[in-house]
């Protein structure tokens, strides 16, 4: 089985020197929703803007479903990868909804009806088919949140990847978007320090730290080991149990 | 003007003039205007029928007077300087209410005034019967270069943002107990706008990259909005042949 994302050795230093990514390893499976989580500053971000060739490869290798993330490849690249980014304001740039996700499969060079179908598919995904002629500046959070994620999904991707999803949601927001990433039947790469919504939707996390994987296992397990959190700034909220939480979705 | 609708000029509606293909509405708006502005000064009987065939398309808009006037009147304080036009003038004298005043500069204020309103007028008819993306792809149908038309929906999109983080950066200011009275206290407001520049452009940035990661190129996707017909030009171009025959009868005759 070919993975989805294949990283190996991925180094990265931004201009001024700083390197934020010092050998990122990473495989993410078909079908897997991986939580990576880590402190503000770790490279998370960094390492997500690698995944469709924002940030061009410097050191080391990297491929989405067999194909190398290199200049030539990127349009296809940029369609297996659905990048939602953490500021809707920043991905959600047309005059309308509608237009906001034509963007993405206007691209691949779609048109009329068949770019319909993929605006009116990707926003019934998301449950804001209403929200079409609306403008995303006037929106809720957690509306403009959903739709975001409907601009990449109308490119039909085959990973998704969104950082800090649940930044600036409010809790009833948070529970709609758990529910549609939930329902969503597509290789997820959550990039989040809200460890709770890591543990909703994923059974594997890895953690990130100083621009390396520092660890790899099941989402519970690493929850659930005090030290390593600590280790690496992150915290759970008072009085969570990461065993009663992972029981809870199970059952549910 | 419900929270659904892209600004505050628009009035939702479904009339003829609403319902008119976008590129149809802006060029008759832009050729009754540019006819306005050629008929000449003598020609007051022109600018009352022009007046008239503008507030006929008011009324078929279902327009509200008084929410036209208010918008449109925003044109009168760069207007003003008309008003001293017939005190500073030469040449022949008449005298108003005891004051002398120039004959010929009567007729130049009356005339910037009646041109002035008549454009504000219609660009706020245009502009309340037609969304901004409509108004967008009216222009670049017109083959305004899609240059222009990108940069000004982005501006469109973010000039609200931007007012946002403005307004949040003075209340912060505020609440830390800065009252500007005097110009010497403009400092932080100075270095407010400063940052708020380099908030913008690391927003572009990032609105680039999120662009970049759905594929774009460097050229915008053409989408939607109803393409004009020959009937959409037909109605759309009454208001103007009003106006161009006005101004070529006006022409003929004096």
């Amino acid at each position: 089985m070919t993975p989805v994302i294949q990283m190996e050795g991925v180094a990265f230093a931004y201009p001024d020197g700083h390197r934020a990514l010092d050998g990122v390893d990473l495989v993410v499976n078909p079908g897997e929703k991986v939580a990576v989580l880590g402190p503000n500053g770790s490279g998370k971000t960094t390492f997500a803007l690698h995944l469709n060739g924002i940030n061009a490869l410097q050191e080391g290798r990297a491929s989405i479903s067999g194909l190398p993330i290199t200049e030539p490849n990127l349009m296809e690249i940029r369609r297996r990868v659905g990048m939602v980014f953490q500021d809707t304001d920043d991905q959600l740039f047309m005059p309308t909804v509608g237009d906001d996700v034509a963007f993405g499969p206007a691209n691949l060079g779609l048109r009329g009806d068949e770019l319909d179908h993929r605006v009116k598919e990707a926003l019934g995904l998301v449950g804001a088919l209403g929200l079409k002629d609306r403008a995303p500046h006037h929106l809720s959070g957690g509306e403009r949140r959903r739709v975001a994620l409907a601009t990449v999904l109308a490119m039909r991707p085959e990973v998704l990847v969104l950082d800090e999803p649940t930044s600036g949601l409010d809790p009833a927001g948070r529970r709609e978007l758990v529910g549609v990433l939930d329902d969503l039947d597509i290789t997820q790469v959550l990039i989040t320090h809200d460890l709770p919504f890591a543990l909703e939707l994923c059974d594997r996390a890895v953690i990130m730290s100083a621009g390396r994987v520092v660890a790899d296992g099941a989402c519970v397990d690493l929850l659930d080991d005090e030290a390593l959190l600590r280790a690496h700034r992150l915290e759970l909220p008072l009085g969570f149990d990461p065993r009663a939480g992972h029981a809870a979705r199970k059952s549910a | 003007m419900g929270a659904g609708h892209a600004h505050a000029l628009h009035v939702h509606g479904h009339s003829p003039v609403h319902r008119l293909a976008p590129e149809a509405k802006v060029a008759a708006a832009f050729s009754f205007v540019a006819a306005v502005a050629l008929t000449p000064p003598e020609a007051v009987w022109a600018f009352a029928v022009d007046a008239a065939a503008l507030i006929g398309v008011i009324r078929v808009a279902g327009l509200s007077p008084r929410f036209v006037a208010s918008r449109a009147s925003v044109v009168l304080p760069f207007i003003a300087f008309a008003a001293f036009i017939p005190f500073i003038g030469t040449g022949e004298q008449v005298t108003v209410l005891g004051m002398s005043l120039s004959a010929e500069g009567l007729v130049a204020a009356r005339t910037i005034v009646f041109k002035a309103v008549m454009g504000a007028t219609t660009s706020v008819v245009l502009a309340a019967t037609t969304e901004v993306p409509a108004i967008m792809t009216g222009l670049s149908r017109l083959r305004v270069p899609a240059i222009i038309t990108t940069i000004a929906t982005f501006m469109i999109r973010y000039l609200e943002v931007l007012a946002g983080e403005l307004s949040r950066m003075r209340t912060a200011m505020t609440a830390r107990g800065h009252n500007p009275k005097w110009l010497w206290q403009a400092k932080p407001i100075a270095n407010g706008a400063g940052a708020l520049f380099i908030r913008s452009y690391e927003r572009g940035e990032r609105v680039h990259a999120a662009m970049l990661s759905r594929g774009f190129t460097g050229e915008m996707p053409a989408l939607g909005h109803r393409r004009a017909e020959a009937r959409d030009w037909l109605t759309a171009l009454i208001l103007p042949s009003v106006s161009f025959s006005l101004l070529v009868v006006a022409l003929v005759i004096t």
